[in-house]
């Protein structure tokens, strides 16, 4: 009896440590806590061996601008430091400065400004550098230029009574494919077979009509998320705590129906054995805990909702400018960054 | 970057140009350490972008050890995710 009561007090504190649990009016657990002389008898120093045996990366799924994967045995601190380095630190190059030679469409020049700021644009940002503090002109080794020239006119073939503005008018839509590059200085050496564009052709940025155009150029520089959000890479870049899901109790019958109606399609599958029915858990990963369970007396006992604390479902979408993987590569080599310029600053500067 | 607290084992850093990223990274990392008696962050004001870190060592180890270590740590999981996610890749490109 003594072993059995060691058993359930053992696996209590290994639910403390390994999963986030899911009440039904709050959730627990919810800190990380496995920090040296906490648990006694648990080893909780650091070890670069440990983690590493422990560490590993499943790419789930990969397509043109997505990239789904798992990150199993980090801690929330670290993947967050990742995902907030997705988000806001992995520079990117935007339309920064817009100088307006003509602009007779309706559109102001401030919100013209605005709008061509957020056009991605498909350039490396790793082939430029950052513009100094206080330069204005922009050399060629920081600075993308573009331009957009474009006047509306009227169709003369057009029908007399023709309503339809893509018959009567030339050029009155403005697309982000009429933006074209003016190579800098020495740029068409630098990039011989470079094609700065707009990720998308087909972001409208104004409509004209004839009589009106639109004649500015415009200066890319490098900038990063925290600056100004569109210089973010991605559309967006988040993660989740993959689901554990346990049934307390064996479930049958039309107990078990309604615990499959309770959890998202596919997690709860029912199996005929022995002329009963019987509910066991098939995959519990898709699951979004809507915490319908709790709302049935008869059920809320039987189950315990909790989330692995060290396993993250990671899901980064680009805008087109860079690869998902490369971001995420960026990404960690920023977080290195980081680190390596504080023990610089250790190192250089002489402690009291 | 730094400054000093009281004696060498109770030392607060303030970081300049930082945020929760690498403050609550590198405070995880630093509390692994069994020598480190109390560490933790906090931003001053959420208007300035700076943080103070603190470390508070048991026994006679100067603070600036752990902090050291903490960001050798952080440097070695940064690398070992690298490896491994660049690995991981590595079969879809050959699969074309």
């Amino acid at each position: 009896a003594a072993a059995a009561a060691a058993m359930a007090a053992k696996r209590r504190t290994d639910e403390m440590r390994d999963r986030v649990v899911l009440g039904e009016f709050g959730v627990r657990n919810v800190h990380t806590t496995d920090f040296p002389g906490n648990y006694p008898g648990y080893e909780d120093a650091w070890d670069q061996l440990r983690f590493e045996e422990a560490f590993r990366v499943d790419v789930i799924r990969e397509e043109e601008g997505a990239l789904e994967f798992d990150m199993v045995g980090i801690d929330a601190a670290i993947a967050n430091a990742f995902r907030r380095i997705l988000l806001a630190e992995v520079p990117t190059m935007a339309v920064e400065k817009v100088f307006v030679y003509n602009n007779t469409s309706i559109v102001q020049d401030e919100i013209l400004a605005h709008r061509l700021g957020l056009i991605p644009i498909r350039a490396d940002p790793r082939l430029f550098e950052y513009r100094n503090q206080g330069d204005e002109e922009g050399t060629e080794i920081d600075t993308l230029q573009f331009q957009l020239k474009i006047k509306c006119s009227r169709n003369p073939q057009a029908a007399k009574e023709s309503s339809d503005p893509n018959e009567l008018y030339f050029n009155h839509k403005v697309y982000s494919k009429h933006m074209t590059w003016v190579p800098l200085g020495n740029q068409t050496d630098l990039f011989p077979d470079a094609d700065f564009r707009p990720v998308h052709d087909d972001i409208l940025i104004a409509l004209l009509r004839p009589g009106q155009e639109i004649d500015v150029l415009m200066h890319c520089v490098k900038g990063i998320g925290k600056d100004h959000a569109k210089f973010s890479p991605v559309a967006t870049a988040s993660y989740r705590l993959l689901p554990d899901i346990t049934l307390l109790q064996p479930v049958e019958d039309e107990a078990a129906e309604m615990l499959q109606k309770c959890f998202s399609p596919g997690v709860i599958e029912i199996q005929n054995i022995k002329g009963k029915k019987v509910a066991r858990v098939a995959n519990a990963r898709l699951d979004t805990f809507s915490r319908e369970v709790f709302r049935h007396e008869g059920l809320k006992n039987l189950v315990r909702l909790a989330r692995v604390r060290n396993h993250f479902i990671f899901s980064v979408e680009s805008t087109g400018i860079l690869p998902p993987d490369v971001l995420v590569s960026e990404a960690i080599k920023i977080l290195m960054g980081k680190c390596q310029r504080f023990l610089n600053e250790l190192d250089s500067v002489p402690m009291e | 970057v730094q400054a000093d607290g009281t004696d060498g084992n109770c030392v607060t850093f303030v970081l300049h140009d930082e945020d929760h990223t690498l403050g609550n990274s590198l405070r995880y990392m630093v509390m692994k350490n069994p020598d480190v008696e109390f560490c933790g962050y906090c931003i001053t004001h959420p208007s300035e972008s700076k943080i103070n870190f603190r470390i508070q060592t048991r026994g006679a180890l100067p603070a600036v050890e752990p902090f050291r270590k903490g960001l050798n740590d952080l440097m070695g999981v940064c690398q070992h995710v690298l490896n491994t996610f660049e690995v991981r890749l590595l079969p879809e490109e050959l699969k074309g």
